[in-house]
């Protein structure tokens, strides 16, 4: 029976609910030493003297690096760093010079025998500065902003600009309006954290809590002049990553230069202070979206502006993405701009761009939905689109009006009243909303090596990575199935840059990229069991063709007559095999892709991903339920039904976890997710959990999640698209969509804390 | 955190002299907000005198003296015991919804009453040591007055510092007429009414409330009053639990015929000290509890609010708290 798709539950479970499951920190070393940055105190302007006097005298202090002393490493380089592979949170390499870009810029770190002493010390560090004004009011920079050419990965920014005024003006309905959305900062359970420890002048090993361990090898190997293969970056658990730990940041190259000049394992885990500070965001976003229609409602062309910030990287907040691939219209202008503030870099946030640029777009199509009278969802199936309207290729598979479908009957959103201030619940004013969803179906190379051993056991190896997603299981279900082992034979050894190489865990990649990988490892593993078999003089299986068998529980059989067996075990014994391995290559499109980490020569299987033919995008459609206290100006979801066209499910409760956890991260953004920053000193205010508020249990009502199944089979073979991202595309939209239809207001400033209904 | 001497305390006299004894120490109980202010360098005692292993935790009947019949609460009776005490849930069902209106189930596990009157502000200035903070560092300046002051004060704020107090279980407490008992460096306990407890900021905003060095809360008294029918803390925050306020309000009243009798009407996050609504108070004593009136106490009491750039909401909104929470009230303190 297959596995792929039951709602097992997670492998690695009893590991994480016994504490056994390690994490990049609890990975001390002998002789471990602890580093702990020390933060500029303004946001603009250099260093004039750094004075560690008084530092160096505290206890325990082993050595403290500043710009002064600090290994010099090779200048960044975006066009080198792209050859390898791989980017980095921020341009901004460690200590390298006085140039202070933002407040809390890591400018010195101490390292000593114990956390409190490094900590201690740290405090004990002066600065002194050439302070210089810090720009950080977006609408004030945004006049010198630029407009770029190109997202940071890669496709055209600007799209149709200027052509929509014309048919925006010639439209029988207008509509524009502005909405905003705020600052977020990731803050996964597990804060940003490495141990690192050399071995010699060139060989290096850090157990690092990453989504990328082969792109953080690039970058370290890069920076420090090294071998990529002389770096090992482990990271077997990571305590959620939504982004943040994509890509390296400066406390990642801080926690290898301590260890470098200490000449000992060095620990470095940033506070929850740094996190807001250090590690990224999702910047504040401005967007402008105009719509024009007929009377009946079909639109005639679509703008949306986005203005936003960046600094120190190429990525800014790609708000107009999900306004390129929903909608049927003539003529669809989407624009950027771009201001420098005073901030850290701002990087991936889960659903990038999809989740700001949701709430703006589908906004507005309730808007122009309650003024033209239409049902939301009846002007959304009415400029349906089947096409992927840039590329202008059929999606590969697409179930959007499904989504609506489903969602609207189990929702019971025909109870919804066109009229907002129709529903009361004693003082509370209840109000029904939806909004569309949709994120691309990304798919990478992946290489995986798949071990059999003389007892049977299997192991799936794989440099991929389990950010809490449930990549362990799912990759096990898949390896089952392959090779007709029954789940309790399996282990999977992830999280390792010596495995063979997959791609960074993001973009909910993973199960799409890594799944086919293990299938056809599996597969092919199953292949030369089969062979032995065949050709075996003492198999009951000897002389019978390869199309007449059959397998499950380890063994095969003939289909005919199923008392013919022969055993995986016995095979290999009769064989001499103490392991029999395989290890196979699968990429997304015609391009063979070389992996040098299997140790037999890997076997790359082609499976087109039909890139010429097809647009590959995921879709769903959201619903909330809310209850205003229109008095107090407080918002509670009372519920969510979130119905989403993900290809086909790997395992159905794990995949509900991932979508739960999305339409949990979009209530936050919705309600209360906010970042602020001062405007005279550029310091951010929220400075940690208690000030930066994300949803608490009372914030979570009931979450309905229900999924289209329908595999897709242009994807691959598996038929799997991701499910990590899309679950909070749409929230705070449908939220907001609900609130008017409660009371009446139209919120367009994110997030809707009480102040903004009062 | 700065090297600290640790001792834990063997009586409250000695205790009382430890910490009287030496300018730079402070008492540890529950912890729940000392460890963090020293962590951040905010807090820099090098001596924590640990007096949870004390003997004043109890809750229990007021046996004489002028709260006689009333309720009195240990200092180092936990939050969580204390909210969930019978003599409390029976008779100051409002102190109950207070404490669990606070912070979280772990930290009240943990936090004590006399801790809970101690804690100190969550301004995020007085938090960064990077900002300039009067409280934190006397004369730097105060960060929060041209700066985010979205969660600052309404009521009795100075130039020096518009922080206040955050605690709900205080708000309860000022609106119960509670009595402070310190145990003094005399060897002698006084007794501080609550509403004189907390300060107003003025030019000294250092300094949170009027305790002396080395003074302990050995406990909080509570006298009897007719309120238990007819009381409700509201709090409105920014999300549904685990936030502090955006503005919270004790409210209880006493009726006797179509009058009010007796009502007591208190703030929460409007202010350094929990700010007993007196001008709402006046207004409805001897009226009719009708929305009218309560509307009415609103507007007497939030004339006199001085709203900052950020926290202008909180006037209007705190208006509409105060006659939420005295309706529930009304209706006997459910959340219906």
């Amino acid at each position: 029976m297959a596995e792929i798709g039951k709602p097992i539950n997670r492998i690695d479970g009893r590991l994480k609910v016994t504490g056994a499951a390690k994490y990049a920190a609890e990975f001390n070393q002998p002789q471990m030493a602890y580093a702990f940055p020390v933060r500029s105190t303004i946001a603009n302007g250099t260093i004039r003297k750094l004075d560690t006097s008084q530092a160096q005298a505290s206890p325990g202090v082993i050595s403290i690096l500043t710009h002064e002393n600090a290994p010099r490493l090779k200048p960044f380089s975006r066009e080198q760093l792209r050859t390898l592979g791989t980017n980095v949170g921020e341009d901004l390499v460690v200590l390298q010079d006085i140039r202070v870009h933002y407040f809390g810029q890591f400018i010195a770190c101490v390292v000593a025998e114990t956390y409190e002493q490094a900590r201690h010390a740290a405090n004990l560090v002066e600065a002194e500065y050439a302070e210089e004004k810090p720009k950080i009011d977006l609408s004030e920079e945004l006049p010198n902003g630029l407009r770029p050419e190109k997202k940071a990965y890669g496709p055209e920014a600007q799209l149709n600009t200027g052509k929509a005024a014309e048919p925006l003006r010639a439209a029988p309905i207008k509509f524009e309006q502005i909405y905003k959305t705020s600052y977020e900062t990731h803050n996964p359970m597990e804060p940003n954290g490495s141990v690192a420890w050399w071995d010699g002048a060139d060989k290096l090993t850090i157990q690092e809590s990453t989504q990328g361990v082969l792109t953080e090898r690039a970058v370290i190997a890069y920076y420090f002049d090294l071998k990529p293969e002389n770096v090992r970056v482990v990271s077997r658990f990571t305590g959620g990553g939504f982004g943040n730990k994509a890509f390296p940041w400066t406390s990642n190259v801080l926690a290898v230069m301590a260890a470098k000049v200490a000449k000992r394992p060095v620990k470095l885990v940033i506070t929850r202070q740094m996190m807001q500070t250090n590690v990224g965001r999702r910047g504040e976003t401005v967007q402008t979206v105009a719509l024009g229609a007929e009377k009946n409602g079909r639109l005639t062309v679509m703008r949306h502006h986005n203005e936003t910030y960046a600094k120190l990287t190429n990525f800014f907040e790609p708000s107009g993405e999900t306004s390129e691939i929903l909608y049927n219209t003539p003529l669809r202008e989407i624009t950027y701009k771009v201001a420098e503030l005073n901030l850290g870099a701002p990087t991936y946030m889960r659903a990038p761009g999809e989740s700001p640029g949701s709430f703006a777009a589908e906004s507005a199509m309730d808007e122009l939905a309650y003024e033209l009278k239409i049902d939301p969802i009846n002007l959304r199936v009415m400029n349906h689109t089947t096409v992927h309207p840039q590329k202008k290729l059929p999606f590969s598979s697409e179930y959007l009006k499904e989504c609506y479908r489903t969602g609207a009957a189990k929702f019971g959103w025909a109870r919804r009243k066109i009229e907002p201030r129709q529903v009361r619940n004693g003082r509370y004013l209840v109000g029904y909303g939806m909004a569309a969803a949709t994120y691309p179906g990304e798919r990478g190379t992946a290489t995986v090596r798949i071990q059999m051993t003389a007892d049977g056991g299997v192991k799936v190896l794989c440099a991929t990575h389990d950010i809490g997603t449930g990549t362990y299981t799912i990759l096990a279900q898949t390896a089952a199935d392959a090779l007709g082992v029954p789940i309790g034979k399996i282990t999977v050894e992830i999280g390792d840059s010596n495995l063979p190489p997959a791609p960074l865990s993001s973009g909910a990649r993973t199960a799409a990229t890594v799944g086919p990988a293990v299938q056809a490892a599996g597969e092919a593993l199953r292949r030369d069991l089969l062979h032995l078999t065949l050709a075996g003089k003492q198999s009951k299986l000897n002389g019978k063709k390869a199309d007449e068998i059959d397998f499950s529980n380890a063994k095969f059989f003939v289909r005919s007559d199923a008392s013919k067996t022969d055993s995986y075990i016995d095979i290999m014994r009769r064989n001499d095999r103490t392991m029999m391995e395989s290890c196979m290559t699968t990429v997304p499109d015609a391009a063979k892709s070389p992996s040098e980490s299997c140790l037999i020569a890997p076997t790359s299987r082609e499976e087109n991903k039909n890139e010429e033919k097809y647009a590959f995008h995921s879709f769903g459609a959201q619903f909330a339920e809310v209850w205003v206290d229109e008095d107090l100006g407080t918002i509670r979801v009372k519920r969510i039904t979130s119905v989403q066209d993900v290809g086909r499910i790997m395992n159905e409760k794990t995949a509900r976890s991932q979508i739960i956890g999305g339409v949990i991260f979009g209530i936050g953004s919705a309600l209360m997710e906010e970042s602020q920053f001062d405007k005279r000193w550029a310091n951010p205010v929220t400075r940690t959990l208690a000030d930066y508020h994300v949803p608490v249990n009372l914030d979570v009502t009931e979450i309905d999640v229900h999924f289209i199944g329908k595999p897709d089979p242009r994807i691959s073979p598996i038929g799997a698209r991701g499910v990590g991202e899309i679950g909070i595309v749409g929230i705070s939209a449908a939220i907001a969509n609900a609130v008017f239809n409660a009371t009446g207001k139209r919120l367009r400033d994110l997030p809707f804390t009480p102040d903004k209904l009062i | 955190m700065r090297p600290f001497k640790y001792s834990r305390a063997q009586n409250t006299g000695n205790a009382v002299q430890t910490v009287a004894a030496n300018t730079n120490s402070k008492f540890l109980a529950g912890g729940t907000n000392i460890l963090d202010l020293m962590k951040e360098d905010v807090e820099r005692p090098d001596e924590l005198v640990d007096v949870t292993r004390l003997n004043f935790s109890q809750v229990r009947t007021v046996e004489g003296g002028a709260n006689k019949g009333g309720v009195s609460i240990g200092g180092l009776g936990r939050n969580t015991d204390t909210a969930n005490h019978p003599l409390v849930r029976q008779n100051f069902p409002l102190l109950t919804q207070a404490i669990l209106a606070g912070a979280s189930q772990q930290i009240r596990n943990m936090a004590t009453n006399g801790g809970n009157l101690n804690q100190r502000t969550r301004c995020s200035y007085f938090y960064d040591t990077a900002m300039p903070c009067n409280k934190r560092e006397p004369g730097s300046g105060c960060g929060a007055l041209e700066g985010i002051n979205r969660m600052h004060a309404l009521f009795g704020w100075s130039n020096d510092c518009v922080a206040v107090h955050p605690s709900d279980m205080c708000v309860a407490l000022v609106a119960l007429d509670a009595v402070v008992k310190v145990q003094g460096t005399d060897g002698k306990e006084r007794s501080i009414p609550f509403a004189d407890y907390h300060r107003l900021p003025g030019n000294t905003p250092q300094k949170d409330n009027i305790l002396n060095q080395g003074e302990l809360i050995t406990a909080i008294e509570i006298p009897k009053n007719n309120f238990a029918s007819k009381s409700y803390y509201l709090k409105v925050r920014d999300r549904a639990s685990y936030a502090f306020a955006l503005v919270s309000v004790a409210a209880a009243l006493e009726i006797e015929g179509n009058a009010i009798k007796n009502v007591r009407v208190a703030m929460g996050g409007v202010s350094h000290k929990p700010w007993r609504a007196v001008e709402a108070e006046k207004f409805l004593t001897g009226k009719a509890a009708t929305e009218a009136n309560f509307k009415a106490a609103a507007d007497a009491e939030m004339r006199n609010a001085k709203p900052l750039e950020h926290n202008k909401f909180k006037v209007e909104l705190g208006r509409r708290a105060i006659v939420r929470a005295l309706t529930q009230a009304m209706k006997g303190g459910t959340n219906a």
